[in-house]
């Protein structure tokens, strides 16, 4: 199944040797009834709520956010047209978000399981520190970057001196930021299921590939990363996904502006303050076919369906 | 020679890295000993009365409170549901299994602002008012994923064996699933309580969607747009608490190896 992947590098190791599997019968059924219920009445059911609300209808003469129940398609048509800029700018922003924190995340990984293996007190600090940013509140560490790279911070007068960024022009608010923002935010994400799938790898493999004269790149390329390629996948869906959904950090109040709105704040603004309730249901639906449909390709083609 | 290029030169952007992902956490740190009044985004010199008196600053120590609330009974629902499920799916065979291995992940392939907007959007159809139990309920939700997927790497390193054990000894199913499979996996449980309880903890847009009047540390934290020093003191309290429980049980989970002699 696609979406096994998630199970990351850790799963790959518990399909290699299968426990056995008792049959189920009653007892199974007891133990899946209380938890498939609660998915049933509070993840599916407001799926299918959802996708009725992105189909309701005003009523002539309605007030601020009175819809009754229809099949209005064309709620789709309008929260495209008005809405494909942020549309294309989530998926834009998570997408780079995601080969940043990509090229960031996978040397930490390396590093942490690969070369530090000799030193398991190094190991430990070092993965210690890559969880650390969970442990303070989201919203304050975004805004310390706000104010870290803000107009009076001093990385923007160290540039602005310099001369290497105009006068007139700021790092907060800009595509920049927000990417940026994104890319932090979920760089840990990126790291863990990497290190998970390194940290398992033989080191004679690479000794093998050195005996073969090959280059420690060639070695990289062709041993390393292929075999640590189940992490990179769970890493990047990892980071994706939560991404292309985010809207904190495209806030005006956080490392946003205007111009930088993703699909998110449109949500946010168009159901909790302008009620246009079935134009923030058809922008959700969207958003989630969209991710779906990009999961279940990248998933397909890079090759890693059966981790799960 | 290339190999030792490369060896100094990946420690060196490693210690970079680092100090990137640490400099907000530093900041946040700093600035709770920030002598501000009300706007706390400009430095004012050193003080510990944001510390010492907390509280002083409205709401902050309520938000707190709604928050640990919220986040102790939403764990306590999604360990008890995740880890039932978890033992389900990583143990029996059942018609159905694959879908249900879906439909358990699905919730983690899911944005926040999606799962936070469809369940805002039942709540709304249902006509059930938004509040401290909604929040409950939206948190259990994104937490079950994660105690399932925590739960069950640890069901499947269980050794058959030792439940079989149990039986072999006359233990009925109560007592063998009581005193074998229980204690096995606790640690996994322990763990996926945990982390349920930090996502819970600092959700911000699911919680946003589904809150009302219930507002939450996160949610005061938005509410304040330049927040005061005092939300720092908490985050930085919570930071330093996480960090030393983080290391105690690495530390403890070292000694252990060491005198049961494993080595790796």
């Amino acid at each position: 199944m696609a979406f096994a992947a998630f199970g990351g590098g850790g799963a790959a190791a518990a399909t290699a040797n299968e426990p056995v599997h008792l049959r189920g019968g009653w007892v199974a059924v007891g133990l899946l009834a209380p938890g498939l219920a609660y998915l049933l009445l509070f993840f599916l059911a407001p799926l299918v709520s959802l996708l009725m609300t992105s189909l309701q209808v005003a009523p002539e003469g309605a007030g601020k956010g009175e819809y009754v129940p229809g099949f209005e398609w064309s709620n789709y048509a309008t929260a495209i047209s008005t809405y494909w800029p942020h549309i294309l700018r989530s998926f834009g922003y998570a997408l780079t978000a995601t080969v940043a924190a990509l090229l960031v995340g996978y040397p930490i990984a390396y590093f942490i399981g690969v070369t530090a293996r000799k030193w398991p007190l190094v190991q430990a600090l070092a993965l210690t520190l890559v969880i650390a940013p969970f442990f303070i509140s989201f919203l304050l560490r975004t805004l310390a970057w706000k104010q870290i790279l803000g107009d009076n911070g001093w990385i923007a007068q160290t540039l602005h001196s310099l001369g290497w960024l105009p006068s007139d022009q700021n790092i907060v608010g800009t595509d920049f930021s927000v990417i940026f923002g994104l890319t932090y935010n979920f760089i840990p994400f990126m790291v863990l299921p990497i290190y998970t799938s390194l940290e398992r790898l033989d080191r004679r493999y690479l000794e093998a590939g050195n005996d073969l004269y090959a280059r420690p790149s060639t070695t990289f390329w062709r041993v390393t990363l292929p075999l640590s390629l189940p992490g990179v996948v769970s890493g990047t869906l990892l980071t994706f996904i939560p991404a292309a959904g985010d809207y904190i950090n495209a806030s005006q109040i956080y490392l946003g502006s205007i111009n930088t709105a993703m699909v998110g704040n449109v949500i946010d603004r168009t159901f909790l303050e302008s009620q246009e309730y079935p134009i923030a249901a058809a922008l959700s639906v969207l958003l989630m076919g969209i991710i779906l449909v990009i999961v279940a390709i990248y998933v397909k083609r890079s090759g890693t369906e059966d981790l799960g | 020679m290339r190999l030792s290029l490369g060896k100094w030169l990946l420690p060196l952007y490693v210690v970079i890295a680092f100090a990137l992902l640490l400099t907000p956490i530093v900041h946040v740190i700093i600035y709770s000993f920030n002598d501000s009044r009300r706007n706390n985004s400009i430095w004012a010199g050193w003080t510990f009365d944001k510390w010492l008196n907390v509280c002083d600053q409205q709401g902050v120590c309520e938000a707190f409170g709604t928050s640990v609330a919220i986040g102790l009974v939403a764990t306590l629902i999604a360990t008890i549901l995740g880890t039932l499920l978890a033992i389900a799916v990583g143990r029996y065979r059942f018609r159905g299994r694959g879908s249900t291995n879906l439909l358990l992940f699905l919730p983690m392939a899911t944005p926040e602002v999606v799962l936070g907007a469809g369940l805002a959007a039942q709540f709304l159809s249902v006509g059930v008012s938004k509040g401290f139990w909604t929040v409950v309920i939206v948190h259990a939700l994104f937490c079950l994923s994660f105690v399932v997927v925590t739960v069950k790497a640890r069901v499947a390193s269980l050794d058959p064996a030792l439940e079989e054990a149990g039986r072999d000894l006359y233990g009925s199913a109560m007592q063998v699933f009581w005193r074998v499979t229980l204690p096995l996996l606790t640690p996994g449980i322990v763990a996926a309580a945990l982390l349920s309880f930090a996502l819970s903890f600092d959700d911000f847009i699911i919680t946003k969607f589904n809150a009302g009047q219930v507002t939450t540390f996160p949610l005061w934290i938005y509410t304040k747009k330049t927040p005061p020093a005092e939300a720092n003191v908490i985050a930085a309290a919570i930071f330093i608490v996480a960090i030393v429980a983080v290391v105690v049980v690495q530390l403890v989970a070292a000694a252990r190896r060491k005198r049961l002699g494993i080595t790796q």
